[in-house]
């Protein structure tokens, strides 16, 4: 059975110069498109991988084995941007900043539907919120 | 053909016929505004958008030994209010920020507290952290003060925004090479989106345009209570174009709102951070309008469709004080989510809820219903059309050296 799914990978430091996401096209199949990169060059920091990944799900299953058998630490993507439903007031002021467009207006109700199937984690709505409603978890 | 003490009546007998202004857009289509004139007592109306030029107003009570904050300095939660009124007396606008915040000097600046933001904290009844210093007098000795303070203990909280629910608004774009931060949202270069500001067809002063029943003294739904019409907002400025049926096709009309804060709720009382642009409040205000006759009916039954607006380039009219307009849009065309400008298909988005207008709208048709907000009959009007009153741009006079 095929999957396609979205990860976060954090990178410590020793890792950030190895060819890990090699590894994963070479042994376990795996289609991989980067929707954010983020390396830093602070000693303490890591770096951080948003990746979507496409392969077959044993391969897939085997591939994030040896992601964390190498010491990365892995977050399936949906945890990462959440929205406050309290805060959020239903304006629409995400709707035309987000990349993918993950918000949409409901023409009914005129709520705005946050798809987070559909988000990449950019972080562009998080300060485009005038309530801070959308919120990153890294 | 009615009178609002008749209306009054009826709401106290649990008789009145109130729709909100989306619900009798359908009432009007189907009966005709005779007959639907007939039946409708009132239309409730409703906005919930980020509304600069709020404020609030508090007096502390005195300290023991008294202080004079008037002429000294007040921050509350670290953000700088105003104490030039007395001695206890404190205002604080949404606009305003901490001393120590970085504002613009990484641009866009964060913005992530301000006046707006300790406003919702005080009416949502946490303690908020005064300091203040004084230079002290004979009566009032003292010269600082640093206490907590609560909405609950303060002998008056009054929210007073001197501009809010505007007649309609810029719709916003930005013809430049450079992505640009403003007070109505990111907008993105080369026309790459549309932000507008306006609950259009459900907004109070579009359901009355030529503001013959909303007037100085009407009694409103204000941040979740009860609140007034105090006066016209500053920049009220009804003469501007209209459409045939007397809409304002540009900012026309606003209002200055006065309300109890102690009644009011932190969810129609919003902290808001504009990136890059600063701080404010977003505001809920439903005004009700009586329908005394035809007219006030047929106004009160506009739609999007026939609500336009001027598209403005924030890249440079805006700054710039220049008249141009990239184009005009109606408010059907912007909630269809894109809006042909310039021969480009342009993504919109809103600053303001509609969903949770329609909610005020909702809220106060059930008061209404339920016999717990009666209609007042304005105690003076709101300047019109023929008052003469122009919001004038400023005319700088060089100070001589």
């Amino acid at each position: 059975m095929a999957v396609s799914k979205r990860v976060v990978l954090h990178f410590p430091r020793r890792l950030v110069e190895q060819p890990v996401i090699y590894r994963l096209v070479k042994d376990y199949n795996l289609e991989f498109n980067i929707l954010r990169a983020s390396i830093t060059a602070e000693p303490e920091e890591e770096g951080v991988l948003v990746l979507q990944l496409k392969g077959e799900q044993e391969e897939y299953d085997r591939g994030i084995k040896f992601l964390l058998k190498s010491g990365l630490k892995i977050q399936s993507l949906s945890q990462d941007i959440t929205r406050n439903e309290e805060r959020c007031t239903n304006c629409g002021a995400c709707v035309t900043i987000c990349p993918p467009g993950a918000f949409e207006v409901d023409p009914k109700t005129r709520q705005v539907e946050f798809d987070h199937e559909k988000c990449v984690a950019c972080g562009l709505c998080i300060k485009a919120c005038p309530p801070r409603a959308m919120e990153v978890h890294f | 053909m009615k009178t609002i003490a008749e209306i009054n009546e009826k709401i106290q007998q649990g008789k009145a016929v109130v729709v909100n202004a989306e619900e009798v857009i359908d009432l009007v289509k189907e009966k005709g505004v005779k007959k639907a004139a007939q039946h409708v007592d009132v239309v409730t109306t409703g906005t919930f958008g980020p509304m600069c030029s709020s404020g609030i107003y508090f007096n502390i009570g005195h300290s023991k030994p008294r202080i004079k904050l008037g002429g000294g300095r007040v921050y509350l939660n670290d953000v700088l209010a105003y104490p030039g009124l007395a001695a206890v007396d404190v205002f604080l606008g949404a606009n305003a920020l901490p001393d120590d915040d970085p504002r613009n000097r990484v641009h866009p600046g964060d913005f992530n507290y301000g006046g707006g933001h300790v406003i919702e904290e005080l009416v949502a009844g946490k303690d908020i952290r005064l300091m203040a210093t004084a230079y002290g007098t004979d009566c009032y000795p003292r010269k600082r003060l640093e206490t907590w303070i609560n909405i609950k203990n303060l002998n008056e909280a009054v929210l007073f925004n001197v501009r809010n629910a505007y007649q309609n608004y810029n719709v916003a774009v930005n013809l430049s090479d450079k992505t640009i931060y403003t007070y109505m949202g990111v907008l993105k270069p080369r026309l790459g989106n549309v932000n507008y500001c306006s609950a259009g067809q459900l907004s109070p002063l579009l359901n009355d345009p030529y503001y013959r029943t909303i007037g100085i003294g009407t009694r409103i739904f204000l941040g979740g209570g009860i609140g007034y019409v105090a006066w016209q907002g500053t920049q009220h400025n009804p003469d501007v174009p209209r459409t045939e049926t007397g809409v304002p096709k540009r900012g026309a009309g606003t209002l200055a709102v006065i309300g109890d804060l102690k009644r009011m709720s932190p969810r129609w009382l919003v902290g808001t951070s504009m990136y890059g642009y600063g701080v404010t409040l977003t505001v809920g205000i439903g005004v009700p309008i009586p329908v005394l006759d035809e007219e006030i009916l047929r106004h009160a039954a506009v739609t999007d469709a026939e609500i336009y607006a001027g598209v403005v380039d924030y890249s440079d009219a805006y700054p710039n004080l220049k008249a141009d307009i990239v184009g005009e849009v109606s408010y059907a065309e912007l909630k269809r989510g894109t809006v042909k400008l310039q021969g480009k298909k342009v993504p919109t988005g809103s600053l303001s809820s509609y969903s949770r207008a329609m909610k005020i709208a909702e809220t106060l048709k059930g008061w209404i219903l339920r016999g717990e907000f009666l209609l007042t009959e304005a105690v003076a009007p709101l300047p019109g059309v023929e008052s003469g009153v122009t919001f004038k741009p400023l005319k700088e006079r060089p100070l001589e050296i």
